[in-house]
């Protein structure tokens, strides 16, 4: 009954069906790049400077072997994008997971702990929410710059932007799961797991985590636009990925060197693209929130 | 109200310090800063020198006090990439992120403010679906985004305005300002723009979320049950009304915007703190990341004080709840 409820609202809501429809075509792509690109952006093998910076397919001098252009260097832009986006959505889902991680653990600790466990935890959180999320990221992005050998920092580049943008995310996850906590470990259901004797880490996993659970799944959903966009806005800055490893934020990084001359298209299809995930992304998880609770529409 | 004031005092102090440690311990354990400043001819009598005169020699505790101290007195050390005292760079680059910021938020509060009333009082009307569709893009739009789009269509395709920098600066004292002249003026227009579209779209929805949830209220029917014009009731009682909150979220933004000015300063090339600290992370400027943390901090604390001191005085209601909280 519940799940023919969330399938009704989906279908009622044209705007949703067609946020989804852009998602699971971009996701799609993403997915299945190896197979469905035209090129392969990251063979040198296969590039030609003769192919440089030529203009998408329907423009004067554009042809359909390359159907939304080249870049400086030759690569296709519709496979760089196919490939860029795969990074993105990776970077971006891996971040939102490991946050959730982080964060459900956290705030189940210092709702079920209390005490100093809980004013620790819920301290750093204060500092941590004192400061946007771009700017921890951006920190900790540096940081690693700083500590990592310099040769292996394109092989990792992915896991610590994961890491920056998973750390400067968990907070909200533990801050929702600790309020819940506290309503729920006085519940009865619990003080009766407690006086028949069950482990606390098995109360604690099996009968509170499904109880607090739901809201985190919304949120996360929210958060994965998020991350999506701050990873590219890192990469953007020039400290997420490196260009040999494009994501579509470095796509249009590489291409905002161009737009002056002309070459308009290396920056702006991937940015078309990233704009509609993360759009996308966002009308989903707006829908999603509203059918779990009506109360906020 | 002197126990709330000391209790924010307290956690502000707190943050700090904690700010403090964290760019402290930047300084004392990412890479080596040497190896950052000198190229690989250097002998090593030359690196040994140089280390000893940064004080990266000393022990944790002596570098920890000197760092605390120096941080006080607005000094953090020399940069590695420039070679000049940090203080001194960053005096220089300050006023370029804050006349950036400060016309972004009142752009943003001159159009968002008018544009949340309207949509908050006219609901169904085919305008306010389009405001609102519009700010639901701008809000996906990432900064960065928008930025291009606008240098490709006004710098590049039009050419009206610059695509990049100050433009022409006049110097009072140390403060360099870009409002006083009209090149500086069309240069501040895109990236003022840029900074300011997102919170825009906030503030729009904030204030058309308050103005519904206030015109539901019991005083407003009151209002019109007493025949008050429309005007009196929407201005007069509504918006009064919606404006705490409002307040408060736009004084909290200030410093988001601060934050995204990172990105925008990149963008449009502005030589400010944002472009600054960029380079600086790339270059693992550690001196430099160290004071914008320290500063940037600084002022997060400084505006969530007088935002929490301004909504304690304007709202009466919190008093109370604080307190009963507080106590328990």
């Amino acid at each position: 009954m519940f799940d023919s409820d969330l399938w009704w609202s989906f279908r009622r809501s044209p705007v949703t069906v067609a946020a989804a429809v852009v998602a699971l075509m971009i996701i799609g792509g993403a997915l299945f790049a190896p197979w469905i690109a035209p090129h392969d952006p990251f063979d040198p093998a296969t590039l030609s400077l003769l192919d440089a910076s030529n203009p998408p397919a329907w423009l004067e001098g554009g042809s359909w072997t390359f159907p939304l252009g080249t870049d400086n260097q030759g690569r296709d832009v519709l496979s760089a994008i196919l490939y860029g986006s795969r990074l993105s959505l990776f970077v971006g889902s891996s971040a939102v997971v490991l946050a959730l991680l982080l964060g459900v653990t956290l705030g189940l600790l210092a709702g079920w702990r209390g005490g100093l466990t809980d004013t620790i935890i819920m301290r750093v959180a204060d500092v941590k929410l004192s400061f946007p999320a771009i700017l921890i990221a951006l920190l900790i992005d540096g940081v690693a710059r700083g500590v990592l050998p310099r040769d292996a920092q394109s092989e990792i580049a992915p896991y610590v932007l994961i890491a920056a943008i998973a750390l400067s995310f968990w907070v909200q996850y533990a801050r929702t799961v600790r309020a819940s906590t506290l309503v729920e470990r006085n519940k009865e259901y619990v003080q009766a797991a407690r006086v028949i004797g069950v482990h606390p880490a098995k109360i604690v996993l099996g009968h509170l985590l499904p109880n607090v659970i739901g809201p985190v799944l919304v949120i996360a959903t929210i958060n994965l636009a998020l991350a999506i966009l701050t990873e590219a806005t890192l990469s953007f800055l020039g400290v997420g990925l490196p260009p040999t490893r494009p994501s579509l934020g470095t796509l249009i990084r590489n291409g905002n060197d161009y737009l002056f001359s002309g070459d308009w298209w290396i920056s702006i299809f991937p940015g078309v693209v990233l704009a509609a995930l993360i759009l996308s992304v966002n009308l989903l998880g707006d829908w999603l929130r509203d059918a779990f609770n009506p109360k906020l529409r | 109200m002197i126990a709330f004031l000391v209790q924010r005092l307290y956690q502000a102090v707190l943050v700090m310090l904690t700010v403090g440690l964290i760019a402290f311990a930047l300084f004392n354990y990412v890479g080596d800063p040497i190896n950052n400043m000198v190229g690989q001819d250097t002998s090593l009598a030359d690196r040994e020198r140089l280390r000893q005169e940064l004080g990266l020699n000393d022990t944790f505790i002596v570098q920890f006090a000197r760092f605390v101290g120096r941080a006080a007195r607005g000094e953090f050390g020399l940069s590695y990439q420039q070679a000049r005292p940090v203080g001194q760079i960053i005096l220089e680059k300050m006023p370029a992120t804050l006349e950036l910021s400060f016309v972004a938020a009142t752009l943003a509060l001159a159009i968002g403010v008018p544009m949340g009333i309207y949509t908050g009082l006219h609901r169904q009307s085919w305008l306010s679906q389009l405001l609102l569709g519009l700010s639901l893009v701008g809000v996906s739009l990432p900064t960065f985004l928008i930025g291009i789009l606008l240098i490709l269509v006004f710098a590049v395709t039009l050419g009206w305005l610059p695509s990049f920098g100050r433009g022409n600066v006049v110097q009072f004292g140390w403060w360099s300002s870009g409002l006083v002249t009209l090149d500086g003026w069309r240069a501040i227009i895109l990236p003022a723009v840029t900074l300011s579209l997102f919170q825009m779209t906030l503030i729009t929805r904030l204030v058309r979320a308050e103005m519904i949830e206030v015109l539901r209220t019991d005083y407003i029917k009151f209002a019109r049950a007493r025949g008050l014009t429309n005007r009196a009731v929407n201005f007069g009682h509504a918006l009064k009304n919606t404006l705490v909150p409002v307040i408060t979220i736009a004084g909290l933004q200030l410093g988001s915007i601060i934050a995204f000015a990172i990105i925008t300063e990149t963008v449009f090339q502005w030589p400010g703190m944002g472009l600054m600290f960029i380079q600086a992370v790339t270059f693992v400027d550690i001196p430099v990341m160290a004071a914008y943390l320290v500063l940037v901090g600084f002022f997060f604390v400084v505006i969530n004080l007088i935002v929490d001191l301004l909504y304690h005085v304007l709202d009466p209601r919190l008093r109370v709840d604080r307190e009963r909280v507080g106590v328990g």
